[in-house]
C-alpha cells in the first residue's frame, strides 16, 4: 500500500509517500496564492492508495479531494516519532506558525502551544527582518554568526521589531549585531512556549527555520537540550500524514 | 423584519444605514452558524424566532411597555440584580456587546488594547445601532474589572442616564457590606425612577420570576450530561444569551418546553452528535450575542460542548435567590447572599471558580476544558494560569485560548481546536 501525505503550509507545500513503511518520495514546492493548483501539480503522476492532508490549506484540499485531514500537531507528532522514536518534544518554526509540542513516552500529544494570529517569531518574520537588513534569507544566519555582540531587540511583534531594526541601524549599530539580536528575539519567543510545555529530551527541531544554523545554536544554548534536526526538517508534517494513512 | 420597524428605529434615533448593515451581518451569521446545525431540538424554533426579531418585536414590546409606564433598565453584567428591576415592574435587558461593530468609533475614545466586550459596547452606543441601549430608561454600569470601571467614566457621555454601581473585589465581611449598601442604593434609585415603593410582595414576586427562569436553565444544563448530548453547545449558549433580554415568563416556558423535549430525546438516545463524541467544557469570559466564534469552531470539529462556566452560562445562573423572608430587608439580605457567591475573576482570591470548573467537569462528563479569555481581559487571562495548572494536576486536558471578536485568527483557532480534539480522542 502506498500512502501519501501532503502538508499545505503557508510558504511551502510538502509531499511524502510511504510504501511498506519506507518513505519513497518526498517533494517540496513553494506555495502560491493558488494552493490547490500547486497541490495538483505536486500530486500529478504520483501513485497512491490513500491521501492525508495537513497544514493551513488542509480543509481546502479536503473539500476537493477524497482525503483524510489531521491537524499539524498530530502530523508532526507522528512524523517526529517516525524519524526519532525517542522524541518527547517537538519545536517547529514554519512560515507562519510556531509550535511547541510535548509527547508522552508513547508518542501521544500531552500538551502543545502555538502562536495565535500574531506572526512574531515565525519564518515569515525572519524573512521580513532579513529584508530590512538587506540580507537574503539564506544568508541571514551566516550574517548573524559573524556578530561580535547582540543588539537587543525588545519587541517581538514583526511590525514593531522591523521599525526597531531600522532605528538601530540608523543609530549606527552593526548589521550583523542586529541580525544576531533578531535571531535571539525569535528564540526568546520560542523559549516562552517551551517553558509552558516543559522541555523533555529528545527534542526534534522541525520546519523551514530549522535550516537556520544561528537559531539552532541559540535554541540549543537557551533550552539546554540537544536538538535533533532531521535531514529534511520541512517534511515532518507530510511524513506524519503518510504514516497516519498507513494505519487502516 | 426591516420595513415594519423602520419608524420605531428612527424614533429611537438609530443610524438606519449602519443598523441595516448590522442586521444583515447578524442575519447571515445566524443562517450560516445556527441554521446549518443538524438534529436541533424542535423547541429551538422559538429561539430562531427570537433572534429573527431581536431588534424588532422585542424592542417593540419594550416600547409598548414604556407607554404603560414601565421602565426599561439596560445592563452589562450578572451583578445587576434582576429581582430588583422586576420588583418595580421594570424590564431588565442585557445590552449589545458581542460583535466587532463600530470599533473605529470606539477607538477614538478608548485605547486600542481595550477588551473587545468593552469596545463593542462603545461601538454599538457611539454608532447608534443598539435599540436596547437607546430604549433604556437607565443603563447600569458596574465596577467589575478595571477596563469597565474606567471606561464607564467615558461611557457616561455616550448614553443617557448611566448609573454606576460599585462591586467588591474580596469575599470578606466588608466586601459583603459594600455589596449590600450598593444594592440598597440601587433599590432606592429604581424606586425613585419608577415612583413606586418596593413591597415585600413585589420583591418576592421578582425573586420567584428570576428563580423560575434559572430553574428552567438548570434543567437544560443537567440534561446535557447525557451521551449523546441532546442539544448542541451552540444552542445552549443561545438560550443563555437570550436569557438576558427576553420576557422572563415566556422565556421560562420556552426553555421548559425544550427541557421536556430533551428528556424525550434522551429516552430515545437521540442526540445532536454521535455517542462518544469528545465532550468539552468551556470556561472563562462571557460570550454575548453574536459572539459564537469559538463554540462554532469547536462544534464543527466533531466535538460537543457540554457546559459553559461563564457569566453567559452557569456562573451567571447557577444560584437561586432564597424567597423566604417576611420583610423587604430579609429579602434584600437574600439577594445580597445570592449575588455575593458569584465567582467572577474580579474577586481575589477566587478559588471557588476553579472548584466549580472541576465540579462541572465531573457533572457533565467532560473530556477536556477549553479556557477562553478575551484579549486584554486581565482578570480571566491571569486566572487562566492557576486554573490550568490545577486541572492539569488532576490529569484533565486543558487548552487556553485568547481571542477577540475578529475572524482573523479563525484558521489558527481551528488548528488548535482540531489538535485538542484529536488529543481527547487519544
Amino acid at each position: 500500500m502506498r500512502s501519501a501525505g501532503i502538508d499545505v503550509g503557508s510558504r511551502t507545500v510538502k509531499l511524502a509517500v510511504v510504501e511498506n513503511g519506507k518513505a519513497v518520495i518526498s517533494r517540496k514546492s513553494e506555495n502560491s496564492f493558488n494552493p490547490l493548483e500547486i497541490c495538483g501539480e505536486m500530486l500529478d503522476g504520483i501513485d497512491y492508495d490513500v491521501l492525508t492532508a495537513t497544514g493551513y490549506g488542509r480543509h481546502l484540499l479536503g473539500d476537493r479531494l477524497s482525503c483524510d485531514i489531521i491537524s499539524e500537531i498530530k502530523a508532526f507528532a507522528i512524523g517526529a516519532r517516525e524519524l526519532l522514536p525517542s522524541c518527547r518534544t517537538i519545536v517547529d518554526i514554519g512560515g507562519q506558525d510556531i509550535k511547541a509540542i510535548s509527547l508522552d513516552e508513547n508518542g501521544r500529544v500531552i500538551k502543545f502551544e502555538m502562536n495565535d494570529k500574531c506572526s512574531a517569531g515565525t519564518g515569515r518574520s525572519l524573512e521580513i527582518m532579513a529584508m530590512a537588513l538587506g540580507s537574503r534569507l539564506d544568508d541571514f544566519d551566516s550574517l548573524a554568526l559573524t556578530a561580535e555582540k547582540t543588539e537587543k531587540i525588545s519587541s517581538l511583534c514583526t511590525v514593531f521589531a522591523e521599525s526597531e531594526v531600522i532605528s538601530l541601524v540608523s543609530r549606527g549599530a552593526k548589521r550583523e549585531d542586529v541580525a544576531l539580536g533578531i535571531h535571539q528575539a525569535i528564540v526568546n519567543r520560542l523559549m516562552g512556549m517551551l517553558r509552558r510545555i516543559n522541555v523533555r529530551e529528545d527534542v526534534l527541531f522541525a520546519g523551514g527555520v530549522a535550516y537556520n544554523k544561528c537559531i539552532r545554536d541559540l535554541l540549543q544554548k537557551s533550552s539546554g537540550a540537544d536538538l535533533h534536526v532531521p535531514d529534511d526538517p520541512q517534511i515532518i508534517g507530510a511524513l506524519g500524514c503518510a504514516i497516519y494513512g498507513m494505519k487502516d | 423584519m426591516s420595513e415594519e420597524y423602520r419608524q420605531m428605529w428612527t424614533d429611537l434615533g438609530l443610524d438606519l444605514e449602519a443598523h441595516d448593515a448590522l442586521l444583515e451581518a447578524l442575519g447571515k451569521g445566524y443562517q450560516d452558524i445556527y441554521l446549518s446545525q443538524e438534529n436541533r431540538p424542535q423547541g429551538m424554533q422559538y429561539f430562531d424566532f427570537v433572534m429573527s426579531e431581536v431588534h424588532g418585536l422585542r424592542v417593540k414590546e419594550l416600547i409598548d411597555a414604556q407607554k404603560q409606564g414601565r421602565k426599561v433598565i439596560g445592563s452589562f453584567c450578572v451583578f445587576v440584580p434582576e429581582e430588583l428591576i422586576l420588583a418595580i415592574d421594570g424590564i431588565s435587558v442585557g445590552l449589545c456587546t458581542g460583535a466587532e461593530f463600530g470599533f473605529a468609533e470606539a477607538e477614538k475614545v478608548l485605547p486600542r488594547n481595550t477588551c473587545a466586550l468593552i469596545k463593542s459596547a462603545f461601538g454599538f452606543g457611539m454608532t447608534k445601532v443598539c435599540p436596547y441601549m437607546e430604549a433604556s430608561d437607565m443603563i447600569v454600569g458596574e465596577n467589575t474589572c478595571d477596563g469597565k470601571k474606567k471606561s464607564y467614566e467615558v461611557f457616561k457621555d455616550v448614553v443617557k442616564d448611566l448609573y454606576v454601581m460599585d462591586i467588591p473585589q474580596m469575599k470578606s465581611d466588608s466586601g459583603k457590606e459594600l455589596l449590600r449598601s450598593e444594592y440598597l442604593k440601587f433599590k432606592e434609585k429604581l424606586e425613585q425612577l419608577s415612583g413606586r415603593r418596593i413591597t415585600v410582595d413585589d420583591l418576592r414576586k421578582g425573586i420567584e420570576t428570576v428563580n423560575a427562569k434559572r430553574r428552567a436553565v438548570h434543567r437544560i444544563s443537567e440534561l446535557r450530561n447525557a451521551d449523546p448530548v441532546p442539544i448542541s453547545g451552540m444552542d445552549a449558549l443561545l438560550i443563555n444569551q437570550v436569557y438576558f433580554y427576553d420576557d422572563p415568563q415566556r422565556f421560562t416556558e420556552s426553555v421548559n418546553k425544550i427541557a421536556d423535549e430533551l428528556e424525550e430525546r434522551i429516552k430515545e438516545k437521540k442526540g445532536v452528535s454521535a455517542e462518544k463524541t469528545p465532550r468539552i467544557l468551556i470556561s472563562g469570559c462571557p460570550m454575548a450575542v453574536p459572539n459564537w466564534k469559538l463554540p462554532w469552531i469547536i462544534e464543527t470539529n466533531n466535538a460537543a460542548i457540554v457546559g459553559e462556566e461563564s457569566c453567559v452560562g452557569e456562573r451567571g445562573t447557577r444560584f437561586l435567590t432564597d424567597s423566604e423572608g417576611s420583610t423587604v430587608d430579609d429579602l434584600m439580605d437574600n439577594i445580597v447572599d445570592r449575588y455575593f457567591n458569584i465567582d467572577c475573576a474580579i474577586f481575589t482570591p477566587n478559588q471557588s471558580r476553579t472548584e466549580h470548573i472541576l465540579e462541572m467537569y465531573d457533572k457533565y462528563r467532560a473530556d477536556g476544558v477549553i479556557h477562553y479569555s478575551l484579549q486584554f481581559c486581565q482578570p480571566y487571562q491571569i486566572e487562566s494560569g492557576p486554573v490550568e495548572s490545577t486541572l492539569e494536576d488532576k490529569g484533565i486536558p486543558v487548552m487556553r485560548i485568547e481571542t477577540d471578536y475578529s475572524q482573523e485568527d479563525a484558521g489558527q483557532l481551528r488548528t488548535r481546536v482540531e489538535a485538542f480534539v484529536e488529543r481527547l480522542k487519544g
